[in-house]
């Protein structure tokens, strides 16, 4: 892993230690952060799984009903029957915070006359199966409402965790090997310096001895 | 308050009239990618459904509004029966997230 170039001082290498364990302990948070988000998610997920395949086989369900319903009554009276419903549903939308992502939620509210079947066709244009189908949609309602929520909470905390899961990986393998280097670096080439100082001490120290010495000598040949 | 929509071929969305949805038939791809951006744009949507067989078709455009908190735009089976593309992006989102396929796996 390249350091990144700075001035071999015992000031920066300091600072770069420092980052080191900034970045040490961002690092394990985000993996903290990463590993809940993933139960939640999978959680969803699971969830999610199973209700869509419930959902996908009830809609074949209902559209097996309705074709029956639309080849045994004329189109027209079919778009007659449906046109104006009596029900009328909306969605109250909140918004929950899921380890920081803003995820929607879902509240089916379904606004029919009181004492109404639900039904908004006269019974005497209509086939049965017109009714059947209706009804099983009906019921599917709240299962769809529910997986709308779940597959966008998904996607969602997908994003987050993908977004989670890249961070972690570039603290691990270039933030924090990158500082690491560096803190080597400073420290030997300080090291280094240390050495250099300690053999030119010796070397003068030598070189002070050696004077004194044919000082000495000098003088005992001049007596 | 927000609406429910959905978007489809004329057979498939019919039933949903009486649900109460705001139903918009289309009946080409280009019709549907204009009737997603304005319903998206009008911000009175909370939850978009539409049928597989332009779910596959506007894939991009659905793909736009992923990151967007609302609205869900959910893919249902059409006509057809399920062909496997709603699962299959739940599956996606499964990839994307953990890096591997750990729930479809058989």
């Amino acid at each position: 892993m390249p350091e990144i170039r700075v001035n071999p001082t015992r000031m920066e290498m300091k600072k770069t230690q420092a980052r080191y364990q900034t970045a040490r302990k961002g690092h394990k948070l985000l993996k903290d952060k990463r590993d809940e988000l993933m139960k939640q998610f999978l959680d969803v997920v699971r969830e999610d799984k199973a209700l869509r395949e419930r959902v996908e086989a009830s809609i074949e369900k209902v559209h097996r009903s309705f074709t029956i319903a639309s080849a045994v009554t004329s189109p027209k009276m079919l778009e007659e029957a449906l046109i104006c419903p009596k029900k009328e549903c909306s969605l109250e939308v909140d918004y929950k915070n899921m380890m920081s992502v803003i995820v929607p939620t879902f509240h089916l509210d379904v606004l029919a006359d009181s004492g109404s079947d639900g039904y908004n066709y006269g019974l005497a244009f209509t086939s049965g199966e017109l009714d059947t189908a209706l009804r099983e949609l009906g019921e599917l309602l709240e299962d769809l409402v529910r997986m709308a929520e779940l597959e966008k909470t998904a996607q969602l905390l997908a994003e987050e965790i993908e977004r989670t899961r890249r961070r972690v990986n570039a603290l691990e393998y270039i933030l924090m090997p990158q500082y690491l280097a560096t803190i080597k670096s400073i420290k030997m080439k300080l090291d280094e310096n240390e050495r250099g100082n300690t053999t030119r001490l010796m070397k003068v120290k030598d070189m002070m001895l050696a004077a004194q010495r044919q000082q000495k000598q000098d003088e005992d040949e001049e007596e | 308050m927000s609406k429910i929509g959905i978007i489809g071929d004329r057979d498939a969305v019919l039933g949903f009239m009486a649900l109460g949805f705001s139903v918009h038939e289309i009946s080409s791809a280009e019709e549907g990618a204009k009737l997603l951006h304005t319903l998206v744009r009008s911000n009175e949507y909370g939850v978009i459904f539409i049928t597989e067989n332009y779910a596959v078709a506007l894939e991009d455009e659905i793909g736009k509004y992923k990151d967007l908190p609302l609205p869900a735009i959910v893919s249902i089976p059409g006509k057809e029966g399920s062909t496997g593309y709603g699962m299959n992006h739940v599956k996606e989102a499964v990839e994307r997230a953990v890096g591997a396929d750990i729930l479809f796996k058989d």
